[in-house]
């Protein structure tokens, strides 16, 4: 840049090579560990290369899952994505219509929608959920697809990204589509959709990430295991005494946990990054 | 603000904003305003019946040591875990914006984490730092360091913060990368013409102009402390040994758990409300007015 010095670029390898394998190896263990049978792993002498089990850990977790929570993976996982899905698509979904509502329309109240959308951006989900699971239980929503999905999509960040987005839209194109005698769902479908993709995607990517890695509540609201998401899963595996946690097959379901969202963010990095940083303004 | 061009009729926009208008109700103004009532009443033993009881709810919480113990937890978790993911993600940052060869790769294998759930990243930890079977964690014991989170309040906390934090190091990295690409390279030129070395021209030139962007992160890792790690806590300490790692979060849940008072936990809650609306509004206002210098 400023100055060319090699052993400042050295330097700056070396600091990221660290990182990049501080960042790394927690998950490298999990790897390892799931190539091994559950006793060379409570001998504490696990090799840092792999071992030979890595086929029957993988189809016992997918298939039979593990010894005290008999639950098989591959359900949890199908579970995870229903909800992640559930929620990236619901939330997409109300935000845009609702956002094209208020930005492309004149109609009473307009303006306290618009606020009474806002100030949920204000409360997460962990400090209503009593309150929350009282209101899912009464609507009979436990343990129900529904019940895990719409309490978390009811927040402003998807409305207020498309209403940011929308008013950086030139108004000629919606003179020039009203002049061509387009209505209200022609102009949204041939004109707004098409140039929406990217910020769709991008909100995608984030609420796909945030839904498959939901905790608290899947936690408090499913009782029956066979509605349970893979990130609870994993706890119910180790939560029983030492020496009865099967450590391979729960770090296996550790690794298949994180396959999904990791090659998410992974193979669709400028879209993430633009949702990261265009959700959190 | 306001588009001049816009379509004329009410019903078809009240029919748009509906399904959000009703999601949002339903699931977020209903239980938040049941959370206040709530916090002001006091059921009987039976949940029969229940009295209007003012502010005794919110006293009797503040009476309670176990919440200043889990107030004052909070504290040091997301002081440490704030000092650390920032200070951590700015170095990589300044070292990964230094227009290096295949600097775009270390950018990809340093921000996955982010993809990774918080129980997860606790689960990870845990097992690499296990007293008896822990690929660290019992080196450490032979050793004679005499290492336990299960045991130990304080290792438990330590386990806890190097899981929050290297579960977070990614998001801030990305956001301190994006802030120094945005600094005009001609500020640091003139200041190395000036004489400024390396260390003199980050502290005073590159920090002080990142500062709207270290105080947007401390306060979006503050809120992340406070809320999303509910899931390391829950899956490596449950809030023990002994309460030592219980937050507030945590505790709401905990004692809704255990079936306690409602008016209590509700009363929990609501004080859980104001702070995050505090932080929010400064956030807020700093979006308004950044950091200047």
């Amino acid at each position: 840049m400023v100055e060319n010095r090699p052993f400042r670029d050295f330097m700056a390898y070396l600091t990221l090579v660290i990182g990049v394998i501080l960042v790394a190896f927690p998950v490298y263990l999990a790897i390892m560990a799931s190539t091994f049978d559950t006793a060379t792993i409570i001998n504490g002498n696990m090799p840092l290369t792999p071992g030979d089990q890595t086929l029957e850990n993988y189809s016992r977790a997918l298939f039979y899952g593990g010894k005290t929570a008999r639950e098989p993976v591959m359900g949890m996982m199908i579970n995870s994505m229903i909800v992640a899905l559930g929620i990236a698509f619901g939330k997409i979904l109300i935000s845009i219509l609702s956002a094209y509502a208020v930005v492309y329309f004149r109609f009473p109240f307009r303006r306290t929608a618009f606020w009474v959308i806002f100030i949920t951006l204000m409360l997460p989900v962990e400090v209503r959920i009593y309150p929350t699971y009282k209101i899912v239980a009464d609507l009979g929503l436990l343990d129900t697809y529904s019940g895990l999905i719409l309490p978390l999509i009811a927040s402003a960040t998807g409305t207020l990204l498309f209403r940011q987005f929308f008013m950086t839209i030139p108004e000629e194109l919606l003179e020039a589509s009203k002049i061509d005698g387009a209505g209200a769902f022609r102009f949204f479908k041939d004109t707004l959709l098409p140039l929406s993709m990217t910020t769709i995607a991008a909100l995608f990517v984030i609420q796909f990430i945030y839904g498959w890695n939901q905790y608290l509540w899947p936690l408090l609201i499913t009782t029956k295991s066979s509605m349970q998401t893979i990130v609870i899963g994993i706890k119910k595996m180790i939560t029983t005494t030492d020496a009865l946690t099967e450590w391979n097959i729960a770090m296996t379901t550790a690794v298949l946990a994180m396959v999904p969202p990791v090659l998410v963010v992974i193979f669709m990095q400028r879209l993430f990054v633009k949702g990261l940083v265009e959700t959190e303004k | 603000m306001e588009k001049r061009a816009h379509f004329s009729g009410w019903t078809l926009p009240l029919l748009l904003i509906v399904p959000q208008m009703a999601i949002t109700i339903i699931f977020f103004y209903l239980p938040a305003s049941q959370a206040i009532w709530q916090s002001f009443l006091r059921e009987d033993a039976f949940g029969l019946s229940s009295e209007f009881v003012g502010f005794e709810n919110y006293s009797a919480v503040f009476e309670q040591p176990e919440y200043y113990r889990a107030m004052v937890t909070t504290v040091i978790f997301s002081t440490l875990v704030a000092f650390f993911s920032l200070a951590v993600a700015l170095l990589f940052a300044t070292q990964a914006d230094k227009s290096l060869r295949g600097g775009h790769a270390f950018k990809t294998l340093l921000i996955w984490p982010y993809a990774v759930a918080p129980a997860i990243a606790g689960v990870l930890w845990m097992f690499m730092f296990h007293p008896t079977l822990g690929t660290l964690g019992r080196p450490l014991n032979i050793l004679g360091f005499n290492w336990n989170p299960m045991l130990d309040g304080k290792d438990a906390m330590i386990l806890l913060v190097l899981s929050a934090t290297w579960k977070h190091v990614s998001y801030n990295f990305l956001f301190f990368l994006a802030g120094l690409q945005a600094i005009p390279k001609s500020v640091i030129e003139a200041g190395a013409i000036d004489g400024a070395g390396p260390v003199r021209r980050f502290w005073t030139i590159i920090f002080p102009l990142l500062s709207p962007t270290t105080f947007f992160l401390l306060v979006v890792t503050i809120v992340y402390v406070f809320f999303e790690t509910f899931g390391i806590i829950d899956a490596v300490t449950g809030g023990g040994p002994a309460g030592t790692t219980t937050t507030l979060v945590y505790k709401v849940y905990a004692d809704g758990r255990s079936g306690g008072d409602l008016g209590l936990s509700a009363a929990q809650s609501v004080v859980l409300m104001v702070i995050v609306i505090a932080l929010t509004a400064i956030q807020f206002r700093y979006v308004e007015r950044k950091v200047q210098y």
